[in-house]
């Protein structure tokens, strides 16, 4: 029930509304939990709202999590 | 490094971990997204994954659906509800039911929806049925603020809303319970942040770690668990960065204790919980639809043969209820657990060949 999907943000409107496109299928959603939100940004959708502005230079991050542990498993902790 | 790489990586990683765990996770949609990516076959025989009370619909208590099919009866009423809770059975009946009846039941998308046919419908009163955690309820609570502004007088909201970390503590505190560390809800995390979770850890040392949803994010999120766990240690730690921040969504909390204040409520496995249901405050309390239509408290009847409350809790997997594949399936449900497409049978009856189904 909590599935979130990933939205851009097309056009901010009055009222809270933003138009996002998601999957190719544009709809107006309510940003008044994401007020912060800007014109090209992910957000993630649930039940007609944008939860929360998705950060994707963060995505990336988690990749190196691997390598830290090799190198703990290199230095034998 | 590709996603297929870097996923053989992963799992080389997990497998090189020998000590027997059970890490449970506790969101409908990781149910989902682990029995749809089959990493519980993935993942060595001694790293158990159990599925907790992740699924709000499958939480909600029987009394409280029967409560529900009462409420719609009453003439003139429209009941709005996510599509979820359609064919989830009470003792006598279910919405889906009711509605073949005449019962004027609508699914909605959003609560903003229900708000929208409350404007359309002056002369009825419509009835929104909140079910869901923190992810759902500030949603409804934007419904409510709006509902308030505008004074919409034939709107309210029967709150069977429910908190996820005081559940989290009745698990870690259950004997019968073996869970060494927590696969955390992105999208609840989202909203409450980290805090719930560091208390959790270090009050019964359990690592905990909010995790995506993509094969990729559960295999690491699995990882920052067993690491934690052969270095000694117990943190909450977040996996899911692109989304959810420490502090959760300030904005959707805010919101939240302004509109709601917790109360004890009632969940199917668990029991009672003080704290864990969300009720209206008392400058809300004109759109309680339970305080509109004195709605009784109805008494829990359990269904006969069914397990959901130990499936719930983790203490049996789906294929050990003896309902599972003969008399309870998807297209015939005996719990909600096999109604719910979130819910932890109806997960494993899918994605389950049909051989090995019973």
């Amino acid at each position: 029930m909590c599935l979130g999907v990933p939205g851009k943000i097309l056009e901010v409107k009055e009222n809270d509304v933003a138009q996002v496109d998601v999957d190719g299928n544009q709809l107006d959603i309510s940003i008044r939990l994401t007020p912060e939100v800007q014109r090209g940004q992910f957000v993630l959708v649930h039940a007609g709202f944008a939860m929360e502005i998705i950060d994707e230079s963060l995505a990336v991050e988690t990749m190196d999590l691997l390598k830290e542990l090799q190198k703990y498993r290199e230095l034998g902790i | 490094m590709n996603d297929k790489t870097y996923m053989k990586e992963l799992l080389q990683e997990i497998q090189s971990y020998k000590q027997e765990v059970s890490l449970m996770e506790v969101c409908g949609t990781h149910t989902m997204a682990i029995a749809r990516s089959g990493i519980r076959e993935m993942v060595p025989a001694n790293i158990k994954l159990l599925s907790g009370p992740g699924c709000p619909v499958c939480v909600t208590s029987q009394g409280d659906i029967d409560a529900v099919i009462k409420l719609c009866q009453e003439p003139g009423i429209i009941l709005c509800t996510f599509g979820d809770m359609m064919r989830v059975p009470g003792s006598d009946s279910s919405l889906q039911e009711e509605r073949s009846r005449g019962a004027d039941i609508r699914v909605v998308y959003s609560p903003l929806d229900a708000l929208e046919i409350a404007r359309k419908n002056p002369e009825r009163e419509v009835v929104f049925l909140g079910i869901g955690f923190e992810t759902t309820a500030p949603t409804i609570a934007v419904s409510l603020e709006q509902a308030e502004r505008e004074r919409i007088k034939n709107f309210s909201l029967l709150s069977y809303h429910k908190l996820v970390p005081p559940a989290l503590e009745v698990i870690f505190s259950d004997p019968d319970i073996r869970v060494d560390g927590l696969i955390c809800p992105g999208h609840v995390s989202a909203v409450i942040g980290l805090k719930p979770y560091e208390l959790l850890a270090a009050k019964y040392r359990k690592p905990c770690v909010v995790t995506g949803f993509e094969t990729v994010d559960i295999l690491e999120g699995i990882i920052m668990l067993l690491h934690q766990m052969s270095q000694g240690e117990a943190r909450a730690d977040i996996q899911y960065r692109r989304v959810v921040r420490k502090e959760g969504n300030p904005v959707a909390v805010e919101l939240l204790e302004r509109i709601f204040q917790p109360e004890e409520a009632r969940w199917r496995g668990l029991g009672p919980i003080p704290g864990s249901g969300l009720k209206l405050r008392s400058a809300y309390e004109c759109l309680d639809a339970a305080k509109k239509y004195q709605l009784p408290q109805i008494a829990d009847l359990p269904i006969k043969g069914c397990s959901c409350g130990e499936v719930l809790t983790g203490k049996i997997s789906p294929r050990e209820c003896l309902l599972f594949g003969r008399g309870c399936t998807p297209l015939k449900p005996v719990g909600p657990c096999m109604v719910s497409h979130e819910g932890a049978c109806a997960a494993y009856y899918r994605y389950t060949p049909a051989k090995e189904r019973n």
